[in-house]
């Protein structure tokens, strides 16, 4: 376990590393001089330049990359060049947003997914697994942003019970929440519908196999063979989903966040990206990366926990 | 006797009245600002907030496009028109309670002009010579030569009157003389004025505190109006969503004008635009009156120049060229340019984009193949506007009198380079007298018009959505501020 657990790590910062060369790059070959974005069309070519030399886009390519690098690794993320405040600060301020966006989508992903899986599975070919079908098929079907849309015309709109949009803070908790309900369930909803039918087919395919049969004929109960011998081993595509949707997630909330205006970290990279500004599209991007690659990790790990054989063979 | 009369008003109508007057507005914004410094960003939404909210200037003008006196109260222009004298308001002070006095104006334009600047508008600075504070009420400020604009030039938020104290700081935390001061700002979401008591014009019937909304997306816009989430939305984005605010009693919708000229720009200096037969062709080929309804939903105003239909020196030109396809292929075919294929870029702005479809189809009809090519705003700064690698592209210009683009040489984007307009822009730009003026201004239409440089499609129109009852907002943007301080609830 610990060699894999060291060899897993090395992957991890390998690609961090790789990660942060090439968005280096890419940001630094796009089109577009973040000097000219924040002066505009009418400012002059001198005051382009003596914002450029302010920002340091004057010095070498590899230089700045090791600069900007040497700074990240001790928690320093530069000076966002279009907000003028430094990128941490930025970051932290977005962050009890989409923290809490996310961790409330994925546990509402989670249950309602697995809940909806395991019953289909269990009344298989009967009408409630027909239900779950459906419902699931129009939940891949439709886009996250259209669902949002729908959401706030009726609940916001229509019957006026939750906010349009906006976060007030985490001052007054229940308007907060109440802010997050419309933006969890429009996540939520899309993701659950794929966990939900890779659930039900995992546990059915369970289900089929010798061991569930045996411990049916020696009479246990179906909830107890579903939750003793089918789950446990239905578990590892379920956690293989759920760690590509945590991903999915970081990336749903880029929209997400811009249907519902919401001061989060998708907006702000949507923002940065607009301006140019270097420093802070650098910083988040290696942020979303970090949180993809970590999940992974995580997900290998559970598949060690959960089978034991995959450890050795690793 | 006004002030009794309104006391009485109030007590008669009770005090929901009074508590709306004292309270709140929300006012959705599609762009938010990165910083809130005029004086070092060219970003339009720090103007719409900032400028004469926060900030003043040492004038003003007003929604009709007339300078008024603001930080100075007066002023005296020397014979030659080159030596202006400001007398400065007494009494004024800064949100932190420093006082302004002449030393603040002095430091302003010392520091817009200094070489190391990162004015956004340097070119409102660049006729002045010199400024002088003899006392601490007189600023003193010599130009080079007369010039038309500069009253009108240092009222915009690129010239606002900043502190020596807070100049470094205000990037994030402004702090000006205006009518409302700066409270908070939560990224991403909302800023926060409140009125500041101690400004000349303040009135207890001035609204108290001002929420700015950020909401880039046009359907969420919709929402938080129809769920009474903000209050008003000064430039809405999408046309197409006016009806069902104009069918709802809560809503009042105004159609106002701004400074934006959209223009099908032609790259003058490239073959085949280069040739004043294929300009005018382009000029007959399009039909506003279809683009208005078509990409506009109606809202705009056709335009036959370079020039905005509600300033006072305008001229109609918009029947030089009448829609004529025929004649659009004869002219094209008289320059040998048959079956032309060009590009259209077209900036991530809902104007350009819809056009741009219906300019395709339009010169279709006249042979021209014309491929569009869908950019980000970084991306058309690059090639575009920098580099001026592109064919046609479509794009508002929103500054007041900039008419002197087109005098701005062979390396603007424009790639038009013609010593007569240069000649006819020195002479309009440093002209003082205002029936001298107005006359060279017309000339100035004209020039462009009959040199067809770019297709003139139409005057941008201000779109807003208003709460009913709410009153004293701009209808119309003549620059790119809009004060707040005669809001009211009624």
């Amino acid at each position: 376990m610990g060699l894999f657990l060291l060899r897993r790590l090395l992957t991890l910062i390998a690609t961090l590393v790789a990660v942060s060369i090439v968005v280096f790059l890419v940001m630094n070959a796009l089109p577009g001089d973040p000097a000219l974005i924040v002066l505009g069309i009418d400012s002059t070519p001198e005051a382009q330049a003596a914002l450029r030399e302010k920002m340091g886009l004057n010095e070498p390519l590899a230089l700045r990359y090791l600069h900007w690098a040497g700074a990240a690794l001790t928690g320093d993320f530069g000076i966002s060049h279009s907000f003028d405040v430094p990128v941490g600060r930025l970051i932290a301020e977005r962050l009890p947003l989409t923290l809490p966006l996310a961790a409330l989508a994925t546990v509402a992903t989670v249950t309602t997914a697995i809940a909806l899986g395991v019953h289909a599975a269990a009344r298989h070919g009967r009408l409630a697994d027909w239900g779950v079908m459906a419902l699931s098929q129009l939940g891949i079907a439709v886009p996250a942003f259209w669902l949002a849309i729908l959401l706030v015309i009726l609940f916001a709109v229509r019957l006026r019970w939750l906010p349009p949009g906006g976060f007030p803070g985490w001052d007054d908790p229940v308007a907060a929440l109440r802010a997050l309900v419309l933006p969890t369930v429009s996540l939520a909803l899309v993701q659950s519908a794929i966990l939900a039918r890779v659930t039900r087919s995992s546990v059915l395919e369970v289900m089929r196999l010798d061991y569930a049969r045996t411990a049916r004929a020696k009479g246990l109960s179906r909830s107890a063979i579903l939750r003793r011998h089918v789950l446990p081993n239905a578990l590892i595509p379920i956690v293989t989903i759920i760690g590509m949707q945590i991903a999915n997630l970081v990336t749903g909330t880029i929209v997400i966040e811009n249907v519902f205006y919401l001061p989060g970290l998708g907006r702000l990279i949507f923002q940065s990206i607009a301006n140019r500004d270097i420093f802070t599209v650098q910083a988040l991007v290696m942020l979303f990366a970090a949180v993809v690659v970590v999940t992974n990790f995580l997900v290998d790990v559970a598949y060690a926990l959960i089978d034991p054989r995959l450890k050795d063979r690793v | 006797m006004l002030k009794a009369l309104s006391l009485a008003g109030a007590l008669a109508l009770g005090p929901a009245v009074a508590a709306a007057a004292a309270g709140t507005v929300s006012i959705g914004l599609q762009q938010e600002p990165t910083v809130l410094d005029p004086t070092a960003d060219a970003t339009a939404a720090i103007d719409t907030i900032t400028a004469h909210n926060i900030f003043e200037s040492l004038t003003t003008v007003n929604e009709a496009g007339e300078v008024l006196p603001d930080l100075a109260e007066s002023w005296t222009v020397s014979e030659d028109g080159t030596v202006y004298t400001f007398t400065l308001r007494e009494g004024v002070t800064f949100h932190d309670g420093t006082s302004f006095d002449s030393a603040d104006v002095k430091f302003t334009f010392d520091r817009a002009m200094a070489p190391d600047s990162v004015n956004p508008t340097k070119g409102i600075f660049a006729p002045i010579v010199s400024v002088e504070a003899p006392d601490p009420r007189t600023v003193v400020i010599t130009l080079k030569q007369p010039s038309a604009f500069f009253l009108f030039d240092i009222a915009q938020g690129d010239a606002s009157i900043v502190a020596p104290e807070s100049a470094e700081t205000n990037k994030t935390n402004p702090i000006g003389t205006g009518p409302y001061r700066f409270d908070s700002w939560t990224r991403g979401d909302r800023l926060t004025l409140k009125a500041y008591r101690a400004h000349r014009d303040y009135t207890p019937k001035m609204i108290d505190t001002v929420v700015f909304r950020f909401i880039a997306d046009p359907a969420a816009a919709v929402a938080a109006l129809m769920a009474e989430e903000i209050d008003a939305f000064p430039v809405m984005p999408a046309p197409e969503t006016l009806e069902q605010f104009k069918n709802d009693p809560r809503f009042v919708v105004v159609e106002g004008t701004t400074e934006g000229e959209v223009i099908l720009a032609l790259n003058n200096s490239r073959p085949p635009f280069n040739d004043i037969r294929v300009r005018r062709a382009i000029n007959h080929a399009l039909d506003c009156k279809a683009i208005i309804e078509g990409a506009m939903y109606g809202y705009g105003t056709p335009i036959g120049s370079f020039f905005p239909p509600h300033h006072k020196s305008y001229v109609d030109l918009t029947g030089l060229y009448p829609h004529d396809p025929e004649k659009a292929r004869a002219l094209l075919a008289a320059a040998g340019a048959e079956n032309l294929e060009v590009t259209l870029v077209l900036p991530p702005f809902p104007y350009a984009r819809r056009s741009g479809e219906i300019i395709q189809s339009q010169l279709a009809k006249v042979g021209i193949k014309v491929k569009i090519e869908n950019v980000e705003w970084a991306y058309w700064l690059n090639e575009v506007y920098k580099a001026r690698n592109y064919d046609m592209t479509i794009i508002a210009h929103t500054s007041p009198n900039d008419l002197g683009n087109f005098a701005r040489g062979p390396n603007y984007f424009y790639g038009y380079d013609n010593p007569e307009f240069n000649a006819l822009w020195e002479r309009i730009r440093t002209e003082s007298d205002p029936a001298k003026l107005d006359a060279l201004l017309k000339e100035g239409q004209r020039f462009v018009a009959e040199e067809a440089v770019h297709g003139f499609l139409f005057q941008l129109p201000r779109l807003g959505v208003y709460k009913k009852g709410l009153t004293g907002y701009w209808k119309s943007a003549p620059v790119l501020f809009a004060p707040l301080k005669d809001l009211r609830w009624n």
